[in-house]
């Protein structure tokens, strides 16, 4: 166990934990930001994502220790109101059927529209390739994508 | 329109102390936190004071806000918004003012909570407008008492009781806390379809800024003060069960508590049908974080033992049922030939019309084809968990599952204390499409709570989730059609069956529009557990119907619509046999509908298309679905579905579920497959197990109904049995060669 200072939605979170703990089971367990979800834990459902900057990546697979000073971003801090233009792309396209991806989902597309503005439709595709969502709600994410990229201020 | 009883259940009247204050029954502090998103959403205004309970599904505040209880669970269905606006559509209030809230298990408030069998909106339809209705009944009462008005000159709309005469004026909320002191009525009136303003009119899902916002929903997610991490270890394969376990290397780990051992039922306890549980022996490893459990559970020492075969009666939905669990270690090499071997025997003769001996007897040409399919694992995202906190005589459990009602009693017994000790939450579920009707991971959830005395959260790793399935079986059908020398189709045979349940629906069509027609099953016994997967049966037998059905049309020379449209005719006109089981004018209303929409040609040779239909959970679906073959790959460019389940409550949410099952449907005729080497599933995550992704879902999809007034019918199922026949139907058209075993695309690289 060694103590680590986290930056995390922009405010600091000291945790005690193993340094080979996952930051997906930090910010669950012990930071209680459950927006985070567990879909598989190997790196292949993307139900998991946050930003490390403003990169995408998969929290099952980011141990604690390698964050340092990075800052994390989860679902709950992408934007303070949830008005960030992809979350409100996915309020007006009504995407989400259980629920327990789009947080990965958003946060993937989040990074994908912050490097890629304009992204075309297999553009699109790759980035979201490693986010499964079981329901089937592809064809909205991708809608809401376009919407998010055409909506200013992304 | 003639009054209705009110018949939502006598208990559904009697006021509640605890939800008039507010609370919900059990108040998990983390799931109750959720509501506020909608309610910051809504509330320009402030929450009121004082709330008044007018029956067990809708309480209102005095400042007009409307708290509706959502009776069933949810799991992606969005009922969580079309169940409410059944009620607010007969209370007559501003959708704006709704906050909806989840009941908790409660059979008699709420009636059967069942969410599964597409019959969730169908059997709520009645009760939860007859809710709303009876409300505001008492509303426009207690307007009239207070006014000293006839009740028969008082409006009640959009949460507003007026009186035009005397011009007098008040908000629902001002007259609650008469209301809620009235008699209920003995009878009600319901709104005719034509008067709707809310249903059939697309609202948002309630919970999408929650969920989009990451706030907690999800069992899963939740977090209780004390709470510690449970997960468990099954045996590795299909007919092994616990021998013994040594757990000091694990508990010596950090953050473990302890590892104990639980039997899931008592002995000589009757299972009902969702009892399903082929390991209900276990180990259990208890700590104080996932991460820590799942560390822990890499060091338990475990030996198991082959077991014994068993036979066992279930009380299920139908009655008393008698099945057989055979011993022995199961592989997928050894249930094909079983299953090729009995295809070639008789069957059990579970219908037949006319003479379909002679008829093939005298045939000139014959067609016979064979199809199957593999056993699927269901693959929810969010992996099976509950939470319980079972202290002495009590327990107190959040369940993401599907039947909570059907769990109960078996808790009650497992843990030995009393069913009206258990108080349960249903928190929202990541997935469900019938494996989460089978509770038994709740009640593994109370045992370990009652052996380690603490509240626990049970976490299925994904590997657990996938490996301790009740998946949808492996199924096989033959067909065969007879034809005269003029290519008539004068007979049709379908002999089916699957280990370890035989898939075939007897009397759908096309049973009912050929002569001479026979179906034969049969079945083999098996000691891996399976159970409902969307529209389970349905789910093969359309693909292999509407794929023969394919083969039929293309001999006759017949277009694949019009081929079918003739049966259906047949079928309506002069039906052969009484028990057909489908209206054939619904039938061909979704297959004349889809042929509009996809603008379908006779022998179009500009795209490859295919188109299949199909009957189930009381609905209709078609679809045409357009193909091409991109460097060896199959790419749906567009599906065009038409369904016909009757009034559609929330249009887009619907349309959203048949995206969704037109989707998941292709996924799984692409994909989808769980294989058994000596009883151990060769998948045990998503680098083996194929999933659709982005990349293969649908360019576009393209949804209609069938606009009618006929009270709802299912929606949640009817639209993805069909897709696996237009998958392979459209392939047939683009690559020249029919696919007859599932999954169609194989030898692919999943990349994740
Ligand atoms: S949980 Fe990290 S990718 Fe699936
Ligand atoms: S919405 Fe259910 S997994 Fe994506």
């Amino acid at each position: 166990m060694a103590i680590f200072n986290l930056n995390i939605n922009g405010s600091e979170h000291s945790v005690d934990v193993d340094s080979n703990t996952p930051m997906l089971w930090v910010l669950r367990d012990h930071i209680k930001l459950v927006g985070t979800k567990y879909g598989c834990g190997i790196a292949q459902c993307g139900a998991c994502t946050v930003h490390l900057g403003d990169n995408a990546v998969r929290s099952c697979q980011l141990p604690v220790s390698a964050v340092g000073e990075q800052k994390i971003t989860t679902i709950e801090g992408l934007s303070e109101h949830g008005d960030h233009p992809v979350q409100n792309a996915w309020l007006e396209i009504d995407v989400p059927q259980c629920g327990y991806c789009q947080a990965g989902q958003i946060m993937s597309a989040s990074a994908l529209l912050k490097r890629n503005p304009n992204p075309s439709d297999e553009e699109i595709e790759s980035a979201m390739n490693g986010n499964i969502c079981r329901c089937g709600t592809y064809t909205r994410i991708k809608k809401a994508i376009k919407t998010a990229a055409s909506s200013e201020n992304v | 329109m003639t009054k209705l009883k009110t018949h939502m259940g006598r208990r559904a009247f009697i006021k509640n102390t605890s939800l008039a204050s507010g609370g919900l029954v059990l108040g998990f502090s983390i799931l109750n936190s959720c509501k506020s998103e909608q309610a910051k959403e809504m509330a320009v205004r402030e929450m009121p004071k004082e709330w008044f309970e007018m029956n067990s599904y809708l309480k209102i505040g005095d400042n007009g806000v409307v708290t509706i209880y959502t009776p069933n669970p949810e799991f992606g269905q969005n009922i969580r918004t079309s169940m409410p606006m059944l009620v607010a559509e007969e209370l007559d209030v501003d959708w704006k003012n709704v906050l909806v809230e989840q009941a908790p298990y409660h059979a008699d408030k709420y009636g059967f909570q069942f969410t599964g069998g597409s019959r969730g909106i169908s059997a709520r339809w009645e009760p939860l407008r007859m809710a709303g209705a009876t409300a505001r009944q008492m509303l426009i009462a207690a307007a009239a008492e207070t006014w000293q008005v006839p009740k028969e000159e008082i409006t009640a709309e959009a949460g507003v009781l007026q009186h035009a005469a005397t011009k007098k004026s008040a908000g629902y909320g001002e007259m609650a806390s008469v209301a809620a002191t009235l008699t209920v009525p003995e009878e009600v009136q319901l709104k005719e379809v034509k008067d709707f303003k809310l249903v059939s009119r697309s609202q948002k899902n309630v919970d999408a800024k929650s969920i989009v916002t990451g706030r907690p929903l999800f069992g899963m997610d939740i977090q209780e003060e004390g709470m510690l991490i449970a997960m468990i270890e099954h045996p590795p394969a299909f007919g092994l069960t616990l021998k013994s376990v040594d757990g000091e290397a694990a508990k010596a780990m950090p953050g473990i508590k302890d590892v104990v051992t639980i039997k899931s039922f008592k002995d000589g306890y009757e299972k009902g049908g969702f009892d399903t549980n082929a390991f209900p022996e276990l180990v259990a490893i208890v700590g104080n974080s996932t991460w820590e459990v799942m560390q822990a559970k890499k060091k338990l020492k475990v030996e198991w033992q082959p077991i014994t075969a068993y036979s066992e009666t279930i009380a299920g939905f139908g009655g008393k049922q008698t099945i057989n669990i055979p011993a022995g270690l199961e592989s997928t090499t050894t249930h094909k030939s079983q299953m090729e071997a009995l295809a070639a025997k008789p069957g059990k003769v579970v219908r037949k019309d006319g003479n379909p001996e002679v008829a093939f007897k005298n045939a000139t040409t014959i067609l016979e084809r064979s199809y199957s399919a593999p056993f699927l694992a269901h693959n929810n995202m969010e992996p099976l968990n509950a939470f319980a906190h079972v202290a002495g005589e009590k327990a107190k459990i959040a369940a993401p599952i599907q039947i909570p009602s059907l769990i109960i009693p078996t808790i009650a017994s497992s843990l030995g204390i009393p069913k009206e000790n258990i108080e349960m939450d249903l928190p929202r579920m990541g997935g469900g499409f019938g494996r989460k009707a089978y509770a038994h991971f709740v009640v593994e959830a109370a045992l370990i709570s009652q052996k380690v005395n603490a509240p626990i959260k049970l976490v299925y790793s994904r590997e657990d989730d996938m490996t301790n399935g009740i998946y949808r079986p492996t199924y096989h059908a033959t067909y065969r059609a007879a034809f005269d020398e003029n290519k008539n189709l004068t007979a049709l045979h379908v002999k089916a069956g699957g280990v370890p349940e035989s898939p075939l629906f007897a009397n759908r069509f096309p049973a009912g529009a050929i002569d001479n027609y026979m179906a034969e099953e049969w079945t083999i016994d098996s000691n891996i557990s399976i159970g409902a997967f969307r529209a389970p049966r349905s789910n093969f037998m359309a693909g292999a119907e509407q794929a023969f059905l394919d083969e039929v049309a293309e001999t006759m020379g017949k277009d694949a619509i019009q081929f079918r449209l003739d049966l259906l005719k047949r079928a309506k006109e002069n039906p052969v046999g009484e028990r057909n089981d489908y209206d054939a004018d619904r039938y061909a209303g979704v297959l004349e509908l889809v042929r509009e929409k996809s603008a379908w040609k006779e022998n179009d040779t500009t795209k490859h298309r295919g188109v299949s239909a199909y009957f189930c959970h009381n609905s209709y679906a078609a679809h045409v679905l357009d193909l091409k073959m991109e460097n060896g790959k199959p790419v749906v460019e567009k599906v065009v579905c038409a369904i016909d389940c009757g009034v559609v409550v929330n249009p887009d949410a619907a349309t959203n579920m048949a995206e969704g099952a037109i989707t998941d449907g292709i996924g799984n005729a692409f994909y989808g497959e769980l294989t058994f080497q000596d009883g151990v599933p060769q998948k045990n995550n998503f680098h083996q197990y194929q999933m659709i992704r982005m990349n293969d879902a649908p360019k576009e999809i393209d949804v209609h109904f069938v606009q009618n007034e006929i009270d709802p019918t299912g929606m949640g199922e009817p639209p993805f049995p069909p897709v696996f026949g237009a998958v392979a139907n459209a392939l047939y058209k683009a690559t020249g060669q029919r696919h007859y075993e599932q999954p169609f695309v194989t030898g692919n690289q999943i990349v994740g």
